[in-house]
């Protein structure tokens, strides 16, 4: 049986819709700057380097993703960007500010749980909030609204533990645009939940973006996680960590669960797998001794 | 019921199980004590005599050697003599579960022998005191002093090395001292409980803190935290519920110090009381005041213990997930999903610039 690819439309064609689109994005002012920002590990320049110099420009509500194969830095760079890091060289402008340090600016969804074990749901929500030295009753109130929002008021007063892996990260969703932050910046936050979480928070956080005026920088390995939820897709490289290029989603929006199935996303798709899965790595043979006994081979 | 139901390794026992063996782990030390105490043929090395017979150093209620009194008997029957009589019991000092458990009560109702000596409840009292004010000081010095080596490496870099030299000299070698310039009254006891109990205190609490989580600090930072707000709204509670588990263990190593510490300078407490009763040869009593350490210990461990899970609730997880994310549907599709839960337009943004709502004037090419 021979195998005929389908005839997929090129990635770069964008119906008039989304063209307009990022035409509109394009104009909004620009909420980050990144300027030859680049971060070796180790020091006297023989280190490892964590990712070359990039630059990118975010607009504001843009929703972007960054995807790359483990070790190509992409964690690194959210968390420079987050200030959890520094940075080797060059720059990131938060509205025309250089960043230095974490903030409260950017807010940030981890992927292990990081709610406070001590604080109940709606006290994990009001966290931020009484850091920035609003009273109690207006943070409560205010946490009440965000975790209305996220579906979770019932469980305002539970224990992070009583809750499972997608009701935690709603509430760390929450705690973090509880603060109103510029950008809110996700590493690989549905990494831990099953399949069918993901989909389900996927589809949580797109309906929460477009309620929120909130510019996300989102990091993933998942193809179709990068599919669905971004406007911009930053693919990212090994060895050296780098920016292969910073593709524009055409699949129209809203999006849903259907349109993995539409031409656009195949063609994205296959894309993504081109410069992710480079063929050198693809191709390589396994030498394997062999343990079987059976006459029967198996393909 | 199989042996790997028992003794399967890891494998949990269910609380019938794990009951029955709490009792056997008293049971059991009981049971070797009575028959010990009890079965004449076990041990019993003395003879009590009850007969001197024809033995002239021999009187009534006299204890002595089985083999002594074997030979004197041989020797007697030799001679002629009568033969004298006894029978096996243990050494005084070696008392029988019922008579430790009586004196439990008889050592409270008994009145001193001499009006100067403190009655049981007040040498209980006053080695409670001791070991208070000694945990407390410590604590007052030790706790901020720990927290502060766990959370900065300045302070750790510049106590710990001490600390850790500091605390290999054994508490009760500064005895004398403690003496020497504090008296012969309670300071220097309470000196040593603090000296035995401080320095471990800092190094332990400083390895609690030390074990705080990252990912929490750098999701308070992310928040806003910083400084000083970070170690209390942080650091603190999150460390807090396992702080208090070192404290009761550190208070364990306290009560350890105690009769050290009652030995220097005057005797004092439930010491004075022990040193006092086997003097008298009251060994019952002495069994009861070394047990009622036991109980006092015990019970003020499971008293905290207990606290600790009124205090800190989250630390109870013993409760499953409140609800299970997902229901077992075969397929998950995103119009389901919009009707399942679709949020309430709470905070709704304040330029609304997605593609299937108006734009604004001012984002039109």
């Amino acid at each position: 049986m021979t195998f005929t690819p389908l005839k997929l439309p090129d990635y770069h064609e964008q119906n008039p819709e989304v063209a307009a689109r990022f035409r509109r994005i394009r104009e909004r002012p620009v909420v980050m700057k990144v300027r030859d920002l680049h971060k070796t590990f180790g020091t006297n320049g023989h280190g490892h380097v964590a990712f070359e110099k990039m630059s990118l420009d975010v607009h504001r509500r843009e929703f972007i993703c960054i995807i790359g194969p483990s070790g190509c830095g992409k964690s690194t760079f959210i968390r420079i960007v987050a200030g959890l890091e520094d940075s080797s060289g060059g720059e990131i402008l938060i509205d025309g500010h250089p960043v230095s340090g974490p903030g409260p600016d950017r807010g940030m969804v981890f992927q292990g749980y990081t709610l406070f074990p001590w604080r109940t749901v709606k006290q994990n929500v009001m966290f931020g909030l009484k850091m920035r030295g609003q009273d109690t009753s207006t943070a409560d109130a205010e946490a009440r609204q965000w975790l209305d929002m996220v579906g979770l008021s019932k469980f305002e007063g539970a224990y992070p533990h009583e809750l499972s892996g997608g009701m935690k990260q709603r509430v760390a969703i929450a705690r973090a645009l509880a603060n109103e932050p510029r950008i809110l910046l996700m590493d690989e936050p549905f990494g831990a939940l099953d399949a069918l979480t993901r989909c389900k928070m996927q589809s949580y956080l797109m309906q929460i973006w477009k309620k929120v005026d909130v510019t996300v920088l989102f990091i993933t390995h998942d193809l179709e996680e990068a599919c669905y939820l971004a406007d911009r897709i930053v693919v990212m490289g090994t060895n050296p960590g780098r920016v292969l290029e910073v593709i524009e989603n055409p699949m129209p929006r809203p999006r849903s669960m259907d349109q993995l199935i539409s031409p656009e996303f195949l063609a994205l798709k296959h894309r993504l797998d081109e410069l992710i899965h480079s063929p050198a790595e693809t191709e390589e043979k396994l030498h394997l001794i062999k343990l079987t006994q059976a006459g029967d081979e198996v393909e | 019921m199989g042996l790997r139901d028992w003794l399967g390794l890891r494998h949990e026992l269910p609380q019938r199980r794990r009951l029955v063996l709490t009792i056997l782990s008293f049971v059991i030390p009981l049971a070797v004590w009575s028959i010990v105490s009890y079965v004449p043929w076990i041990w019993h090395p003395l003879i009590r005599v009850t007969d001197p017979g024809g033995v002239d150093y021999f009187m009534n209620g006299m204890e002595i050697d089985r083999a002594a009194f074997a030979r004197e008997s041989a020797n007697a029957t030799k001679a002629g003599l009568k033969v004298p009589q006894g029978y096996r019991v243990n050494p005084v000092y070696f008392q029988p579960p019922h008579a430790v458990a009586r004196a439990f009560y008889t050592a409270f109702t008994t009145p001193p022998l001499l009006p100067t000596e403190p009655w049981l409840y007040q040498s209980l009292g006053h080695s409670i005191r001791t070991i208070f004010w000694g945990f407390v000081t410590s604590s007052i010095l030790g706790l901020p002093l720990g927290i502060l080596c766990g959370t900065y490496r300045f302070f750790a870099k510049l106590q710990e090395p001490f600390i850790e030299f500091f605390r290999y000299l054994p508490a009760p070698a500064f005895g004398a001292l403690c003496v020497a310039v504090l008296g012969i009254d309670d300071p220097p006891k309470i000196a040593i409980i603090f000296i035995g109990t401080f320095f471990q205190q800092v190094l332990v609490i400083g390895n609690t803190v030390r074990k705080v989580d990252p990912a929490l600090i750098e999701a308070a930072q992310t928040l806003g935290a910083k400084g000083w707000r970070l170690l209390v709204n942080v650091v603190i509670p999150a460390t807090i519920a396992d702080i208090y588990t070192d404290m009761r263990i550190l208070l364990g190593w306290a009560w350890t110090y105690l009769i050290v510490a009652e030995v220097v300078g005057t005797m004092s407490g439930i010491t004075y009381f022990i040193y006092q009763q086997a003097r008298y040869r009251h060994f019952d009593n002495v069994y009861a005041a070394i047990g009622m350490i036991g109980v006092i210990g015990l019970t003020t461990d499971m008293t905290l213990s207990w606290l600790g899970t009124v205090l800190f609730p989250w630390k109870r997880r013993t409760r499953k997930a409140a609800r299970p994310e997902h229901k077992a549907l075969p397929a998950v599709l995103a119009d389901t999903l919009e009707k399942e839960s679709s949020p309430p337009a709470s905070k709704t943004a304040t330029t609304n610039l997605t593609s299937n709502s108006p734009q604004p004037a001012t984002a039109k090419a």
